[in-house]
C-alpha cells in the first residue's frame, strides 16, 4: 500500500505508517489498537475535543502570511540591546542547512565534528573580540547573561560581599531579569549613578567596598554613549575585592577597547547583532571570562583534543560543570542554549572578517554622530543629550511630549523608542541609514 | 549519509579551522577609526576569507554532522521528530522580523500569532494561562518555580523545599536550587514510578513543589498521579509539570485535569521546531487560574479581535530581556496548526507505537514497562557508551545513554512518530549488532565515522577552548 499522503489525509502528515504497517506492527506488539498502547487510567483520561482546527501547508501558509502582514511597515529606528545589522543571504543559506538545522547537542562527538567545530569557532572569535581567555557557546541573551554573571560573582567571591552594583541608567528588562537571577542567592541589587550617560566614577569608587561581590557597566551604554574610563572603573573594582563584569555587543568589540585590556573578569552582552535580522527580541548571549573561573562558567563549552588516529578533533568539555551531572550543585541550570543562533553569528563574523567587523563599527559612530547631529539643528530637539561619543544610539530631548512625538513619527512610518516624558532614543545602523533623511523631515513636522 | 563524504586529505585534522585558513590583523587607526585612539583597540585578528571560502567551509562542517534529516536520532527524554520544512518559510515572513519595542498596535499580527499560540497550548495542557516567554525548557522550570514561589509568599506560606523524583531530569534540580529551594530526591520505587509511601515521607509544611513529568523518564505513565496530586496538595504544596515527555500524551490526558497547578511546554520537542544543534528552544509556561497573577510580564490578551499587552496583577517579572525565541514560537504554533486535534493525537499514536515495536525488535533487556513514547533498555555487562559507539558504524544515532542513573548501563530510546517501519528495523538491526559485537569489536568502534573514539578526559584535563589555545600550544 502507498505511504504517500495526501494533504488532507487524517492525522499527522509527518508519521510514514501505511495502515497496513501499523496493523503489522500492533499485531507484533501484540495489541488491538494503538489505544490499548496508554497506560493511562479512566480518571484522567481527556475525552474531549481540544478544538484545533487542522489546515493544509497551503492554507497555513496563506494565513499566517495574511496575519502577520497586519503588522504595520514602519521603518525601525530602534535599539536598546536588539539591533539591525544587514545579514548576508548566505548566511541562511548556510546555516538553514538540514544538517545544521535538524540536529542536536554534540552527544556523540564522532558524527558532529561540524557542530562542535563551528561552535569552537565561534568561541575563538569571541576570545579575540574579548581578549578573555574563555567564552562558551551561547547564553539567552544579554540579560539572562547579566543574571548568570552575577550567580558567577557569587560563587568565585573571594570576599564576603552580597552587593551587585549595576548603572542607575540601566536597561529595565536586563534589571528585571537580573532581580530574579540572584532571587535565589543571598546577593542583592543596587545602582551607582551616571555622569552625563557614563559611569560616574567618583561616586561609583564612594558606594563600592567589602560589600561588594561585582560592579557591572556596559560600553556603549543603554543610550549608546562610549564609555571613557572604564580602566578606573575595573580598578575600583579591583580596589573592591569585586568582579568587574562589562556589558558590550560583538559588533561594538570590533572597534571599541578590548574588555580584558580595561581589566573585565566577565563580559556578557549579546552576540546576535550579527546573524540573526530582527526577531521580536530572539537573542544569543555573550559570556567570556578568565581562565580561573573556567570550572565556575555556565553553560556548554567545545574543547579541542585528539581522537585514536591522532587528528584533532573536538567535544563538548567540562561537563561536570552541567545539571546532567551536577543536578542542584550544577553552575547552573541552562541545558538548551541559542547554539543556532551562535553558528549564524560565526558565519557572519567569518563574512565579515576583521576589516569589514571595523569598518561596520566604525560605521556604527558615524552614522550616530551625523544622524544626532542634524536631529539636533531642529528647532525644540536637544540631540544628542550627552555630550559624548556615541555608537549606534543617541538620546533626543524634546520640548514637546515624547509619546506624542513617537506617535506622529509612527504616522509618517517610523518607530523610536520613547523612554521619558520629554526623551526619546534613536538607533542607525546601515540597515535604516538610507531613510535618515526622511526621519529627520518626519522630525521636523511632528516637534 | 556516508560519514566518510566529509573527510579531509591525510591532514592531522578533519577540516582546517578558519584561523588556519586566514590570520589578518586589522590596525584599527588606519582602517580609519571616527574615535580617539584611547577609546578603541589597537587592532583586531580575525580571519578575513572571501565568500566562496566561508561557504565551502560550512557546507563541509555541515557534512560532518548527524542530524534528524540524516537518519534515526533516538535520543530518549529529547524528542528528535521531523522538521516540517514549511514552518522555516513561515518563519521567514519579513514582516515577522520585528524589533520586540514596538508598539503592541503596530504589532497586531505578531501579536494575534502568540495570542493563538497561548491558547493552543492551554488546550493541550489543561491550563488556564500561558506566559510564552521563557527560551527554553529549564528556562521554563526556572519561571514556574518561581510562579509557584510568588504564590506562596503572596499567601504568606514559608517554604523551602522542592521535592524531585530521583529519574528527574538534572535541569528540575538545577532550576529548584537556582530559585533558592533545598531540593529533596525522592527515590523511585521497585517499579520504576513515584512510591507513594517515600512522597508521603517526603512532604512536609516545607514543601513547596513537587516537579514531575508524566510519563517519567523510563517512558511510565505514573498511574497513581491523582493520589500523587492529592497527597502533595494535602500538605500545601503545587504540582509542577515538566513537559519533556509531552508527545506520549497529546490529545489523550492533559497535565491540567491530572491535578498539576504548573507546567512548562518543551515546543521544540512536541512540536517539531528544530533544536538546531542544542537551540534555540522555546519553554512556554502553563498555569492554573490561581497562578495566573504570578506569569511573568508582559502577556498577550485580546479584546473584541484587538491584541494587548499587560502586566499580570502580581508578575514575578522578567525572565528574558525581551519575549523570549520568537521564531522558535512561531514554528511551534504553525506545526499544532497543520496538525490539528486528529494530528496531534496521531502523532503521540505513532510515537508510542514506534516505541513498543522497537522494544520488540530489540535483543536486550528492558526492565520496566509497560512505557509509553520511551523505553530504557539495558546494556547489561556491557558499556552503554561503548555499544552507542559500536551503533555508530550501523549508520544510526544511537540512543540517550547512562541515564536515568537507577537503570544500570541505561539506553534510553525514543525513536519518535516520525521513524517508519523500515528505518526501526534498521534501529533494530544496529542495536543488536552492537550488543553482540565482541569486546574487540566494541573497543575499535567507531571506525566509519568522521572522527574516531574521541579522547574525552583528556579535552576535559587539557582545556583547549579557542584555536588561540591551540596555537598557544604548537
Amino acid at each position: 500500500m502507498s505511504k504517500r499522503r495526501h494533504e488532507d489525509a487524517d492525522g499527522s502528515p509527518y508519521t510514514p505508517h501505511s495502515p497496513a504497517e501499523t496493523a503489522a506492527m500492533l499485531d507484533e506488539v501484540g495489541v488491538e489498537s494503538e489505544e490499548e498502547l496508554f497506560d493511562v487510567p479512566p480518571e484522567v483520561r481527556f475525552e474531549g475535543d481540544l478544538g484545533i482546527d487542522p489546515r493544509s501547508e497551503r492554507e497555513l501558509r496563506a494565513e499566517l502570511s495574511a496575519t502577520l502582514a497586519k503588522n504595520d511597515d514602519l521603518t525601525e529606528f530602534l535599539g536598546r540591546d536588539h539591533h539591525t545589522h544587514y545579514v548576508p543571504s548566505v548566511v541562511d543559506e548556510l546555516s538553514e542547512r538540514a544538517e545544521f538545522l535538524t540536529s542536536y547537542t554534540q552527544y556523540q562527538p564522532e558524527i558532529t565534528q561540524g557542530f562542535l567545530q563551528a561552535l569552537f569557532e565561534y568561541q575563538s572569535m569571541i576570545v579575540e573580540l574579548t581578549g578573555l581567555p574563555v567564552a562558551n557557546c551561547s547564553m539567552y541573551d544579554a540579560a539572562t547573561a547579566l543574571g548568570e554573571a552575577a550567580r558567577l560573582s557569587d560563587r568565585v567571591r573571594r570576599v564576603s560581599g552580597t552587593e551587585v552594583l549595576v548603572p542607575e541608567l540601566l536597561h529595565e528588562n536586563k534589571r528585571a531579569v537580573l532581580d530574579n537571577y540572584v532571587d535565589g542567592t543571598d546577593l542583592s541589587v543596587a545602582t551607582y549613578p551616571m555622569d552625563d550617560g557614563n559611569v560616574d566614577v567618583e561616586a561609583l569608587a564612594d558606594l563600592a567596598g567589602e560589600g561588594t561581590a561585582m560592579i557591572y557597566a556596559e560600553n556603549p551604554t543603554v543610550r549608546g554613549t562610549i564609555e571613557e574610563r572604564l580602566s578606573a572603573v575595573g580598578e575600583v573594582a579591583d580596589d573592591a575585592g569585586a568582579l568587574f563584569c562589562l556589558g558590550t555587543d560583538v559588533v561594538a568589540l570590533g572597534l571599541l577597547e578590548p574588555p580584558a585590556s580595561v581589566g573585565a573578569d566577565v563580559v556578557v552582552g549579546e552576540a546576535d547583532a550579527l546573524g540573526l535580522p530582527t526577531a521580536y527580541g530572539m537573542g544569543l548571549g555573550l559570556f567570556a571570562t578568565r581562565e580561573d573561573f573556567l570550572r565556575q562558567v555556565p553553560g556548554r563549552l567545545v574543547g579541542a583534543g585528539e581522537d585514536e588516529s591522532g587528528r584533532r578533533a573536538y567535544t563538548l568539555t567540562l561537563q561536570t560543570r552541567e545539571q546532567h551531572i551536577r543536578k542542584e550543585r550544577a553552575t547552573s541550570n541552562i541545558c538548551t542554549n541559542q547554539a543556532w543562533v551562535a553558528l549564524r553569528t560565526a558565519m557572519h563574523l567569518a563574512l565579515l572578517g576583521a576589516d569589514g567587523l571595523v569598518d561596520l563599527a566604525s560605521e556604527c559612530v558615524r552614522e550616530a554622530e551625523s544622524l544626532a547631529e542634524r536631529l539636533g539643528d531642529l528647532k525644540g530637539i536637544k540631540a544628542p543629550v550627552h555630550d559624548r561619543h556615541h555608537f549606534r544610539e543617541f538620546l533626543v530631548r524634546t520640548d514637546q511630549p515624547a509619546p506624542a512625538i513617537a506617535s506622529d513619527l509612527e504616522a509618517e512610518g517610523f518607530a523610536v523608542h520613547v523612554v521619558g516624558d520629554h526623551r526619546l532614543q534613536v538607533c542607525v545602523t546601515e540597515v535604516n541609514a538610507g531613510r535618515a533623511d526622511d526621519l529627520v523631515e518626519a522630525f521636523a513636522e511632528a516637534v | 549519509m556516508n560519514h566518510d563524504q566529509a573527510r579531509y586529505g591525510d591532514d592531522d585534522r578533519y577540516e582546517p579551522l578558519l584561523s588556519e585558513k586566514d590570520d589578518t590583523s586589522v590596525d584599527v587607526g588606519e582602517a580609519g577609526s571616527p574615535l580617539p585612539d584611547d577609546l578603541t583597540r589597537d587592532d583586531l585578528s580575525l580571519p578575513s576569507l572571501a565568500e566562496p571560502e566561508v561557504a565551502r567551509h560550512y557546507t563541509r562542517l555541515s557534512q560532518m554532522n548527524w542530524s534528524v534529516e540524516s537518519g534515526p536520532y533516538p535520543l530518549g527524554s529529547c524528542t528528535m521528530k521531523y522538521n516540517p520544512s514549511f514552518a522555516e518559510d513561515v518563519a521567514a515572513d519579513p514582516n515577522g522580523a520585528v524589533h520586540p519595542d514596538r508598539s503592541a498596535e503596530s504589532l497586531q499580527g505578531t501579536l494575534e500569532v502568540l495570542y493563538g499560540l497561548q491558547d493552543y497550548l492551554a488546550r493541550i495542557g489543561g491550563m488556564d494561562a500561558v506566559t510564552l516567554q521563557p527560551p527554553a525548557g529549564a528556562a521554563g522550570e526556572f519561571t514556574g518555580i518561581l510562579v509557584a514561589k510568588a504564590y506562596h509568599e503572596a499567601n504568606g506560606h514559608d517554604r523551602s523545599e522542592v521535592i524531585v523524583p530521583s529519574s528527574a531530569h538534572g535541569t528540575n534540580f538545577a532550576s529548584a536550587a537556582m530559585a533558592g529551594y533545598d531540593v529533596v530526591e525522592l527515590p523511585s520505587g521497585d517499579d520504576g514510578r513515584v512510591d507513594l509511601e517515600a512522597l508521603e515521607a517526603a512532604v512536609s509544611d516545607d514543601t513547596a513543589a513537587l516537579m514531575l513529568t508524566n510519563p517519567n523518564t523510563v517512558g511510565l505513565f505514573e498511574r497513581d498521579i491523582a493520589d500523587i496530586a492529592d497527597i502533595v496538595h494535602d500538605a500545601g504544596g503545587l504540582l509542577y509539570y515538566d513537559g519533556a515527555n509531552l508527545n506520549a500524551l497529546l490529545g489523550r490526558a492533559r497535565p491540567g485535569d491530572m491535578g498539576f497547578d504548573v507546567m512548562h511546554y518543551n515546543v521544540h520537542k512536541t512540536f517539531a521546531t528544530p533544536h538546531g544543534g542544542g537551540g534555540p528552544g522555546a519553554g512556554p509556561v502553563g498555569v492554573t487560574e490561581e497562578l495566573a497573577p504570578f506569569l511573568p510580564s508582559p502577556r498577550v490578551r485580546e479584546d473584541d479581535g484587538h491584541y494587548e499587552l499587560f502586566e499580570p496583577a502580581e508578575t514575578v517579572g522578567k525572565v528574558h530581556g525581551y519575549q523570549g525565541n520568537w521564531l522558535v514560537l512561531l514554528k511551534a504554533y504553525a506545526y499544532i496548526a497543520r496538525l490539528g486535534d486528529e494530528g496531534l493525537e496521531d502523532a503521540s499514536a505513532k510515537a508510542v507505537l514506534n516505541a513498543n515495536y522497537l522494544a520488540e525488535q530489540i535483543d536486550c533487556e528492558i526492565p520496566y514497562g509497560p512505557f509509553h513514547h520511551e523505553f530504557a533498555a539495558t546494556a547489561g555487562d556491557r558499556d552503554a557508551a561503548d555499544v552507542a559507539k559500536a551503533m555508530l558504524d550501523h549508520g544510526v544515532h544511537p540512543p540517550t545513554t547512562k541515564w536515568p542513573e537507577f537503570v544500570p548501563e541505561a539506553m534510553l530510546t525514543e525513536p519518535t512518530e516520525a521513524e517508519s517501519l523500515d528505518s526501526l528495523e534498521d534501529l533494530a538491526a544496529a542495536f543488536n549488532a552492537a550488543f553482540d559485537a565482541d569486546a574487540a569489536e566494541l573497543e575499535s568502534a567507531p571506525s566509519k565515522t568522521t572522527a574516531r573514539r574521541i579522547d574525552q578526559a583528556d579535552a576535559a584535563r587539557n582545556p583547549r577552548l579557542s584555536w588561540r589555545s591551540i596555537d598557544a600550544e604548537e
